[in-house]
């Protein structure tokens, strides 16, 4: 291994000699994301009833986020190519020492308790999975072999039941789906895509009756007819609407929503956290919002689209598309139009260990968008 | 590419990627698309209708309690019931002022300091404009008050709910237990939506262990408000479902005739029904009334419970362990003679002592002392006169190994499973248990104390019902249950296992010498055997509640009466064709035979007259 591998030469003869690829930062996803994670501790500060501590303690995650963010890029995608694997076994192994050891609180055990902090693997795996695979896939031949969709599928789906198990459906579903789009991203062929879709359409009737626990099926259930449900999961679903709906078209101002400030809106700060931006700022914030999500998407497109190497560039696509996974299913299951499993917003949400993982995920976009160019 | 192709093309590579990425920038925009649409469905299309809904959220889901699960005894007697009751309720966001609010209440009511310490606790895990109670059980005057004054309490209610009642009090005490308010520690275990619309929940007994069944399902309603908080109109409604309703075994004129019997003593009765397991008659005396917890037991009423020196909160039946004492010996006897340990021939000669070899101090028999039994003390004379010599030596030949399988067998020294939480265990010491629990060998001197009930041997009064009714079956092995049936339905009886193996002449012998007990002029219960129109069986028990030595003479008028034996006694009835089992003490009662036995026979008295008219009414009825 050469020493360049760890750190780039900063003056490399007849290098480039811009910013950018000097501190391998990438300036206008950096800037998206400061605008996102201003915006995002403005509605906290409103969603938790004007808390400066929540604020104070979700600004220090970003600091932090941000501060991983940019160590992370100084190294060479070539050397996260190569150490995807162990990371990713290392990722398995202490999902199945959370299985055994794992600690948590509402009946799901997500936990590994380090003494000093607590770590959740399932969160690493978020990463670890797509960059594993898209270091395999990106060795090979294009469009993948059988031999080695199957690998993939299996590596993807032993962390997604394992997390499934804890019981965690929102993160399982999110790496499943990074798994899905390196795959898709690689070039899976047709037949494979078919295959899938119909082995999914098989698989509802099997989840619904072997893997989901009865508070899953209760919130499936409550999807399609709320009014069932007006004590339990029901009641937020039509707070949150009555929040979003009520906001209008440029929302009731800030600190100024009657649903959010009154309590009735519940996890107003974490899950629930745009409901309170829709009622407050309106369709214009929505929309507003919307936009900067589409243009970090539309940025880290662009990155897959000039990555040096395939690895770069499958890598760089799943982080992008599942980031948008992110966004769809929180707001959809806020709205409802999805169920209501576990997925916070982005940025916006409150939530320490979230925000330091999607702040790593942009880190290795980072590395590969000021990756220097191969002859 | 089939043939391996050792080149890749990465131009084409590159190309497929870019492709691959388009459509998913496609999909992206629609799904953007999806959401877009949602949210202007909600915020433009729609926005009347929420902009109204959450105009200070007049619209309200509120649950709709369900009405507990009813209690009646065999004879179809209702001994839990729900009542209603008035509480005084306030919804904060109503009010102006509430500490006003709360000030100006105090001047019409009465409302003490510790409603509303409660009060407050309560308002910290509510839901916004969710009733919160202030005071419970209004009385008829302070509603009119209230309702008087209404216009000037603004975010103050009274509100009607479903309060349990037990008809008859102290009876049922123990075995239904109580509902009480749910407290922080239940708080935090239950689910919350379950309870959203009550605010008790079974603490103890019955009640609590049929939680589950008697709770029912929690409704809801939507209702519209006016600006002050008054419901205005009912916009949609769920209806609750009423909790499971359990039919009992208990019999209430057993139970009131057994209670009646325990007047003035302390200690506990349990009859069976030897066919089915189940309990007809459960008392722990002295008892309380249940009704005092329903709604919150004041702090004078509830210390005058606890720190009685009778304890009368204690169950006693399934809770209190006794030293079964001599209600053992036909126990013990039948293993005797199952395992050819003694014949119905063999005799002792008893002169009241034991001595066993290597021992100095002999064993004495503190039942009889008079210079023992005499000569000629078989099986059936031990015991109808309850010789204690002749079971040293039977228990030192038997050893402890049977006798603690067997023991075991007739449901000492383990859970009976009976429906009710909390029941203790009691001893059946075993090789293995010593060593477990005191980390010593057996010795024989143990056993010696074992096989007359004493030692280390403790049984709660439940378990001496459930030996005498398995007893009494000849070795049916059936767990005592309390519910019946519940909504209508049969609970099945349950069998726990395979009967207990002994021949059926050993069964004779011994049911006959339990009928002597009672019967003959020796037998050591034969005070009850007055006016008798049918037959019981029995044996009586006697069990130290301190240790004496055996050179002393136990003499009650030297020892306070705290520290004189429990009288214990064990039953069944009919004798040659057994219907009923019981199980009984009496703490400090001194004599099974005068303390105990007359107990079992009021109860046993109850049981055969409401039989005999049941069976009358079977007969009348084609």
């Amino acid at each position: 291994m050469h020493r360049n591998d760890f750190v780039r030469q900063l003056n490399s003869p007849g290098g480039d000699r811009r910013p950018s690829r000097i501190l391998n930062i990438d300036f206008p996803l950096l800037f998206i994301l400061i605008a996102l994670c201003s915006i995002g501790l403005a509605v906290l500060y409103s969603a938790s009833a004007e808390s400066i501590f929540y604020v104070k303690r979700q600004a220090t995650f970003m600091l932090i986020g941000l501060f991983a963010m940019i160590v992370i890029a100084q190294f060479q995608p070539r050397l996260w190519e190569r150490w995807s694997i162990l990371i990713f076994l290392c990722g398995l192994l202490s999902l199945v020492a959370v299985l055994f050891f794992g600690v948590g609180a509402k009946g799901a055990q997500r936990w590994l308790d380090l003494g000093v902090t607590r770590f959740q693997p399932s969160e690493l795996m978020k990463i670890a999975v797509p960059m594993a695979l898209a270091s395999y896939l990106g060795k090979r031949h294009l469009p993948p072999r059988f031999k080695h969709v199957s690998i993939a599928v299996i590596a993807t789906l032993i962390p997604v039941l394992l997390v499934a198990r804890q019981p965690d459906l929102g993160t399982s579903l999110i790496i499943f789906s990074s798994g899905f789009f390196a795959l898709f991203l690689a070039g899976l062929g047709l037949r494979y895509l078919i295959f899938t879709a119909l082995v999914a359409i098989a698989a509802i009737p099997t989840m619904w009756f072997y893997v989901m626990l009865d508070y899953q099926k209760q919130r499936v259930l409550t999807l399609l007819s709320p009014e069932q449900d007006k004590l339990g999961a029901g009641w937020n679903i039509m707070q949150s609407t009555t929040a979003i709906g009520s906001g209008g078209l440029s929302g009731k101002g800030w600190t100024l929503g009657t649903q959010s400030q009154l309590n009735f809106l519940p996890e107003s700060h974490t899950d629930f956290i745009i409901a309170v931006l829709a009622e407050e700022f309106g369709l214009i914030g929505v929309l507003g919002m919307l936009l900067l999500y589409l243009l970090l998407i539309g940025r880290c497109m662009l990155i897959a689209l000039n990555a040096q190497s395939m690895f770069g560039r499958i890598m760089a696509g799943t982080i992008s598309l599942t980031f948008f996974v992110y966004i769809f299913v929180n707001m959809g299951m806020v709205s409802g139009i999805l169920p209501v499993v576990g997925a916070p917003l982005p940025f916006i949400s409150y939530g320490g260990t979230a925000i330091v993982t999607l702040f790593l995920g942009f880190g290795i976009l980072m590395a590969i968008s000021t990756e220097p160019k191969r002859i | 590419m089939k043939d391996g192709a050792a080149f890749s093309d990465p131009a084409r590579e590159r190309m497929m990627f870019a492709r691959r990425l388009l459509l998913t920038v496609v999909g992206t925009l629609l799904l953007t698309a999806v959401l877009i649409a949602r949210y202007f469905d909600l915020q433009i299309t729609r926005y009347e209708d929420f902009a109204t809904q959450s105009n200070n959220n007049r619209v309200l889901v509120r649950p709709v309690a369900p009405s507990r699960g009813l209690i009646y005894d065999r004879n179809r007697k209702l001994i839990a019931d729900n009542r209603p009751s008035y509480n005084l309720t306030i919804v904060p966001e109503r009010s102006e002022d509430l500490e006003k609010l709360i000030a100006d209440l105090s001047d019409i009511i009465s409302i003490s300091e510790r409603d509303i310490e409660r009060f407050r606790k309560r308002l910290k895990q509510r839901r916004p404009f969710e009733q919160t109670s202030l005071r419970f059980n209004l009385s008829e005057e302070e509603r009119a008050v209230l309702a008087v004054n209404g216009h000037r309490l603004l975010g103050a209610e009274t509100s009607a709910r479903l309060k349990r009642f037990y008809p008859d009090g102290e009876l049922f005490a123990h075995v239904l237990g109580y509902v009480g308010r749910i407290n922080e520690r239940e708080i935090k275990t239950l689910e919350a939506i379950k309870y959203s619309g009550t605010d008790s929940i079974g603490k103890i007994g019955l009640e609590k262990f049929y939680e589950q069944q008697l709770l029912g399902e929690v409704g809801s309603e939507q209702v519209e408000t006016n600006a002050l908080g008054r419901v205005t109109r009912v916009l949609d409604k769920t209806g609750a479902v009423s909790g499971d309703n359990l039919t009992l075994y208990l019999d209430s004129n057993l139970q009131r005739a057994g209670l009646d019997a325990f007047k003035g003593k302390r200690g506990a009765l349990v009859a069976i029904e030897i066919e089915t397991g189940g309990v007809l008659a459960m008392i722990s005396a002295p008892s309380y009334d249940s009704n005092l917890f329903v709604s919150g037991i004041s702090q004078k009423n509830y210390d005058s419970l606890l720190y009685s020196q009778d304890r009368p909160l204690f169950d006693r039946a399934i809770r209190g362990q006794y030293p079964p004492g001599s209600t053992i010996k036909p126990m013990f006897g039948l293993i005797g003679l199952e395992h050819n340990v003694v014949t119905p021939s063999y005799k002792i000669n008893d002169n009241g002592y034991f001595y066993f070899k290597g021992i100095e101090r002999p064993w004495r028999d503190h039942n009889f002392a008079r210079g023992g039994h005499g000569d000629g003390v078989d099986l059936a004379k031990a015991i109808i006169e309850s010789c204690n010599i002749y079971f040293y030596g039977l228990g030192v030949k038997t050893g402890i190994d049977l006798l603690s399988d067997y023991g075991g067998q007739f449901g000492l020294g383990a859970t009976t499973g009976i429906d009710l939480p909390g029941e203790k265990r009691g001893i059946m010491p075993s090789r293995a248990w010593k060593k477990a629990s005191r980390g010593q060998s057996w010795f024989n001197g143990d056993t010696i104390n074992t096989s007359i009930g004493q030692g280390f041997m403790l049984a709660t009064p439940l378990q001496l019902a459930v030996m005498s009714a398995r007893i009494a079956s000849r070795g049916k092995v059936l767990s005592p249950q309390l519910v019946k049936a519940i909504n209508g339905e049969q609970v099945p009886v349950i069998q726990v296992e395979q009967d207990i193996s002994i021949s059926d002449k050993h069964w004779d012998y011994v049911h006959s010498a339990m009928k002597d007990v009672v019967h003959s002029s020796h037998g050591t219960a034969r005070s009850i055997n007055k006016g008798l129109t049918y037959k019981i069986a029995g044996k009586t028990g006697t069990a130290q509640a301190i240790s004496i030595d055996a050179e002393d003479k136990y003499d009650s008028t030297k020892i306070a009466e705290r520290q004189w034996d429990h009288a214990l006694f064990i039953a069944f009835a009919p004798a040659d064709d057994p219907k009923i089992a019981i199980g009984l003490i009496v703490e400090n009662g001194e004599h099974g035979g005068s303390a105990a036995a007359p107990i079992a026979r009021s109860v046993m008295d109850a049981y055969m007259l409401s039989n005999s008219s049941t069976a009358l009414a079977e007969n009348e009825e084609p």
